[in-house]
């Protein structure tokens, strides 16, 4: 049986105490894309801003919710900056590989289904870093929505700065 | 303290052990189940009644002629008339429709009665303390009809507050209000504000869900028009759920869903509906669960629904001390502080704690508790927070159980301690 240890890593909780990146951007030229877990209304709001190069510039994060829905998005906060808007996208296949969400939507939303190998896991060797600490995340499956949350806004807002500087 | 100083009126041991989920052993040890304003446990009674139904009446009813068929019927019609005496319906025959749950009650009221009777200029007044299923269907309706929706606000302890009452009812057309809030415990003052409200030529629906299963209850002397519950929060099975309404007013609606078993008479040019309460039963009734329901409120009123609430106010005194004593100002319980003034739902706020986090140390020790905003999410805006940890009472827990979601909470506060 699964135990609170698996799921509540001790780098899980210091992001979750001491949160990275919290706050807003300008917007313009931030975008500003909000997502809720409708099952426990919470809610996070990601400012992205992405620069003419299609570098992810700075990232700010925003809204209310649990250890792992707000560790999850502290840890993606750092990182993705710095990445390109390629490489966001591959670590966020990467992530949500790991929480075994093999959603048909990841594969075609805004990409074609190249880099995927034929199990639908990503190609590329993504390092995930500390995210890694999420994994034990899958075994209490009503706290993957959770762990996501933070990531399926993120993609919302690639693809709307993506919208803005196509490559 | 043991459980007999608690209950003067029945003995909870004896209930839990009608329960075969209650007997259950999860995480090692008992389980305690603090999540009954979702859903109630159902005791053997009710099981066995369905499956004694399956093995030796099923059959469709109101149609067949032969011997198990008419069986059937009787059993289910036998229902609508114990569940009517329950509530206090004064025409049980024609009065009690069966539904799906309150929700198809709630939903039935807004476009059968709302549909016909709400316009421009027409207004419904509703509560800050509504459910989503007593809210969304007139959001829906409004959408159609143009009418206006206004909102009784709460005091600082979720009541309704009533110093705009007079105004907010100008022109209103139906309250639709809550008895009891499913969030916060808080009871409402139904009587009062159905006098109100008749007064100003505004007719009452009364979204029963959460008291029906919790207090005696008597549509007449509390002078509402409609009432709407469902069976699975009050020991009896999902699936199956009540609508009773005013003769008079069920007489005069039209139809809401159409198809067989509703209607007098179809021709090539149309049709005529039936009288109620078939005009508004359209399709094979879930008749397992009509007889299950009847065996619930046979169950409920073999306790005693005055003991029932006893119990509850017992119980909820208990852990609102036991709460308050151990957590002090670290626990924050939304509602009414006095045990008299609500229901038995407790909504927990921890400080530092979401309540997700809060919810899942919980479940390691088998202390079922639901965290979320309990589709009342205006209710949630209102208290200014997203969500609640909510622990429930009902006939089967007792002071084990309180003691256990307060050691629970304890290890909560030391594993998240920061
Ligand atoms: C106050 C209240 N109203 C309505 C409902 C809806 O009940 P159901 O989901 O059984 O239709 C509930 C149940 O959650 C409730 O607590």
């Amino acid at each position: 049986m699964p135990g609170l240890e698996d799921l509540y890593r001790e780098i899980i909780l210091d992001h979750y105490r001491s949160p990275r990146n919290r706050g807003e951007l300008e917007t313009p030229p931030a975008t500003r894309t909000e997502g809720f877990n409708p099952l426990c209304g919470d809610e996070i709001v990601v400012y992205l801003d992405v620069d003419a190069s299609g570098t992810v510039g700075d990232i700010r994060i925003g809204g209310t919710g649990c250890s792992i829905s707000q560790s999850s998005a502290s840890m993606m906060s750092a990182a993705v900056k710095g990445k390109t808007l390629a490489e966001v996208r591959a670590l966020t296949r990467a992530f949500k590989g790991m929480m075994s969400l093999h959603e048909s939507s990841l594969d075609t939303d805004g990409e074609s289904g190249e880099e995927l190998d034929a199990d639908g896991e990503p190609v590329e060797d993504v390092k995930l870093g500390d995210l890694g600490a999420l994994r034990g995340v899958v075994k209490f499956p009503v706290r993957i929505k959770c762990a996501t949350l933070a990531w399926n806004t993120l993609m919302q807002g690639v693809d709307e700065a993506a919208e803005a500087h196509p490559a | 303290m043991s459980t007999a100083e608690v209950t003067r009126t029945f003995d909870v041991a004896k209930v839990k052990a009608d329960f075969p989920l209650l007997q259950r052993e999860l995480k090692g040890g008992p389980i305690h189940y603090l999540d009954s304003a979702a859903s109630s446990q159902k005791p053997q009674v009710v099981i066995d009644a369905m499956t004694t139904y399956y093995e030796t009446i099923n059959a469709n009813v109101h149609r067949g002629v032969y011997e198990i068929a008419e069986a059937a019927t009787n059993a289910l019609e036998a229902s609508r008339v114990r569940v009517g005496r329950f509530i206090g319906a004064p025409n049980p025959e024609t009065e009690v429709i069966f539904s799906k749950n309150a929700t198809e009650s709630l939903n039935l009221v807004a476009r059968s009665w709302g549909g016909a009777n709400l316009g421009p200029g027409d207004a419904v007044l509703l509560t800050q303390l509504e459910h989503h299923a007593n809210i969304v269907p007139w959001f829906q309706l409004q959408a159609e009809k143009g009418f206006e929706i206004r909102w009784i606000p709460l005091t600082a302890d979720a009541q309704l507050d009533l110093t705009d009452i007079d105004r907010l009812l100008d022109g209103v057309k139906l309250l639709a209000l809550t008895a009891m809030s499913n969030v916060t415990g808080t009871l409402t003052p139904v009587r009062e504000l159905t006098e109100k409200a008749h007064a100003a030529g505004a007719l009452v629906c009364l979204d029963a869900c959460q008291y029906v299963p919790h207090l005696a209850t008597d549509v007449v002397s509390l002078g509402v028009d409609f009432a709407a519950f469902s069976g699975h929060k009050m020991l009896g099975p999902t699936g199956i759920g009540v609508l009773w309404g005013r003769e008079a007013l069920l007489d005069a609606m039209p139809t809401f869903l159409g198809g067989g078993g509703m209607i007098l008479n179809v021709t090539l040019d149309g049709f005529t509906p039936a009288a109620p309460p078939a005009k508004f039963e359209a399709g094979t009734p879930p008749v397992a669960e009509i007889i299950g329901l009847h065996a619930a409120v046979d169950y409920l009123d073999a306790l005693g629904m005055d003991a029932v609430r006893e119990h509850e106010v017992t119980i909820t005194a208990y852990a609102l001390r036991t709460l308050t004593e151990r957590f002090g100002e670290a626990l924050t319980i939304h509602g009414p502080a006095e045990p008299a003034a609500r229901g038995g739902v407790l909504s927990l706020a921890m400080e530092g704690i979401h309540p997700h986090d809060l919810a899942q140390v919980l479940d390691e020790h088998a202390v079922c508790v639901r965290p979320g905003h309990h589709c009342a999410k205006p209710l949630m805006k209102v208290l200014g927070v997203g969500a609640t940890a909510r622990a429930s009472f009902y006939v089967y827990n007792d002071t084990d159980d309180v003691d256990a979601l307060a050691d629970a909470l304890g290890e909560a506060a030391d594993f998240f301690s920061f």
